[in-house]
């Protein structure tokens, strides 16, 4: 070892802090200061409300109440909460579903006078901040008795999304112009090509545009707020913030509930990965 | 037009009905009758009483108004670019050649799966002066206990800081923006004896710039319609009212729009905001790719 040359072992040594010594600090740092809210939020969730509320806070709880967890879906309408954002979820997925691919093979795989135009008008439309319409919205649908519904809120999904609509058309236009044209020759309509040949290779598409509604209309907070006043129909976004009222707040059964919320995400995530991965990083490739 | 064309212009039309339907009844219709709204006075209920301007007037004369403006500024030019070098740091770091990255991927990236409303419920245990776990890290390098959503000059920074649990999407964007640069270009920059910060500054950055553009269109569109937070963080409990947090310091521009339509019903005067909201977005959106010509490196030039 003593005989090889110093310039070549720093250089190595250089070369391990900037590729291995200094990312892995930086990544085990970033990832701690992301883990200590939701270590708070768990270890919050068994503590009594007594440890709660001694100084300094203890960083493991002393005893471990979980019966916070059943007193917390005690406390509101935990299942009845749970129940309306699972119908939420289900009805805007399947509006994704059937619109966005509809309207993404119109998109993709239609040459047509004007098509480009509206692709554009319709990416445009990110840009405009989705509060600059609730005023209006809210009085139409009053208008025509759609709030204290679902319907404001599952409606809209099936008339697409422009990021989904993007999503969906970047990776319709990956597949060979020849297998539409095969289809066409053998006498399929423009909707037989579609569901029979394109339908099946989308299903990767569909999969990632599925999660991200599910996802979005679980964690939405602004639309149901706008569009329900009644308490029996609120998703669990809104029932949450039952736990608090003007002069007192239950923290511990507040984390509980917190931490129900977010288990299912969390699943999802593990399980599906893949598909979240590719939803994010779709558009930045190309766009 | 030949008959083939005319069968596609049918067809196109057709599958993308849905959107064009959904784009007049859910976009245009709703912004054209809020322009009609915005010259009335109206509460929601009975009718529309037509006064001009003057809701545009009384509007430059509010100090809400301009108070939620300077909120919601004040936020999202400190948000935007502390969430482009965090995501861009997360980024860097998972280029390397650590072979447990996936482990670091996950767990960076999923809090920005996770509801915004559960995060900001989090954080209000979390930076709780008394028993949120912040404080006891900020005393441990030396940093004196603040109250942070109870101290206006604080309350931003604490949005600010939980819009960074989202830093995870953007990262895996410039992670792929990353992976493009080609590694040919940095081993002939580094033969020729340029470190780390230049090779970083000269070659790698330039080329991941459309993705910074795109990480900030993003960040203005969010900072811009901020909502959700400031709506947990200051009421107790649902229709809470009163002040926006400490000195209405988390008034953000949304909020008011909000408050003005449901809490006051003054829908006309809300609209009047709504299409102020409108303009200044598109004005924002159109100066940004303006700009953004004059440093954003595209492969083809």
């Amino acid at each position: 070892m003593h005989d090889r040359d110093p310039m070549v072992v720093r250089e190595s040594f250089r070369h391990m802090l900037a590729t291995k010594i200094i990312p892995r600090f930086v990544l085990v740092l970033m990832c701690l200061l992301f883990l200590f809210p939701f270590y708070q939020m768990i270890i919050t969730s068994l503590k009594t409300t007594e440890e709660l509320n001694t100084f300094p806070p203890t960083l493991w709880p002393h005893t471990f109440v979980w019966t916070n967890y059943s007193d917390a879906v005690k406390y509101i309408t935990f299942f009845r909460f749970t129940l309306n954002s699972l119908i939420l979820a289900t009805g805007a997925t399947i509006g994704a579903i059937f619109s966005n691919s509809l309207i993404a093979y119109g998109f993709a795989r239609i040459q047509w006078p004007g098509r480009d135009k509206l692709f554009f008008l319709a990416v445009a439309t990110l840009f405009i901040p989705f509060p600059v319409t609730i005023v209006a919205l809210f009085d139409i649908f009053a208008k025509i008795h759609w709030v204290n519904t679902y319907l404001p809120l599952i409606v809209p999904a099936f008339f697409g999304q422009a990021f989904f609509i993007f999503l969906m058309r970047q990776f319709l236009m990956e597949i060979p112009r020849e297998i539409s044209e095969a289809a066409r020759i053998d006498g399929s309509s423009e909707l037989q090509t579609f569901g029979i040949v394109i339908l099946p290779l989308l299903r990767p598409a569909i999969a990632v545009v599925a999660i991200f509604a599910a996802v979005g209309a679980w964690n939405d907070f602004l639309t149901p707020l706008l569009f329900l006043n009644n308490e029996e129909l609120y998703p669990l976004s809104i029932g949450l913030q039952f736990y608090r009222s003007e002069h007192n707040v239950a923290y511990t059964l507040l984390m509980a509930a917190s931490t129900l919320v977010v288990l299912p995400l969390i699943v999802l995530f593990l399980a599906f990965q893949r598909f979240f991965v590719e939803g994010v990083t779709v558009g930045s490739v190309k766009g | 037009m030949t008959q083939s064309t005319r069968r596609n212009l049918r067809n196109g039309l057709l599958f993308v009905s849905p959107w064009l339907f959904g784009f007049l009844t859910l976009q245009v219709y709703p912004i054209l009758y809020s322009l009609r709204m915005s010259f009335t006075e109206y509460s929601g209920f009975g009718d529309m009483t037509d006064i001009g301007w003057q809701n545009f007037i009384n509007l430059f004369k509010d100090d809400l108004f301009w108070k939620s403006a300077y909120n919601t500024l004040y936020y999202t030019v400190l948000a935007v670019p502390i969430g482009v070098v965090v995501a861009i740091v997360i980024a860097l770091a998972m280029n390397q050649k650590v072979k447990e990255v996936p482990v670091y991927r996950a767990i960076l990236y999923l809090p920005s799966i996770l509801p915004v409303f559960a995060l900001s419920l989090v954080w209000v245990v979390f930076l709780n002066p008394k028993f949120g776990l912040l404080n006891r890290i900020a005393n441990l390098a030396g940093i004196p206990t603040v109250d942070m959503l109870g101290d206006p000059t604080w309350t931003k920074f604490a949005i600010v800081l939980l819009a960074q649990l989202g830093a995870g999407g953007p990262a895996l964007i410039f992670l792929a923006g990353l992976r493009g640069v080609p590694t040919e270009m940095l081993e002939s920059a580094q033969i020729d004896g340029a470190g780390p910060f230049r090779r970083f500054f000269y070659i790698t950055l330039p080329m991941i710039t459309p993705v910074i553009l795109y990480d900030i269109v993003l960040g203005l569109a969010l900072g811009l319609q901020i909502f959700t937070q400031a709506y947990i963080l200051t009421s107790g409990a649902i229709g809470g009212q009163g002040m926006a947090g400490p000195r209405n310091s988390l008034l953000f521009y949304v909020f008011y729009l909000y408050k003005t339509a449901f809490q006051y019903t003054q829908m006309g005067y809300a609209s009047a905001m709504a299409w102020v909201l409108f303009i200044v977005s598109v004005i924002l959106a159109l100066s940004v790719f303006r700009w953004a010509r004059t440093w954003v490196h595209y492969e083809s030039e």
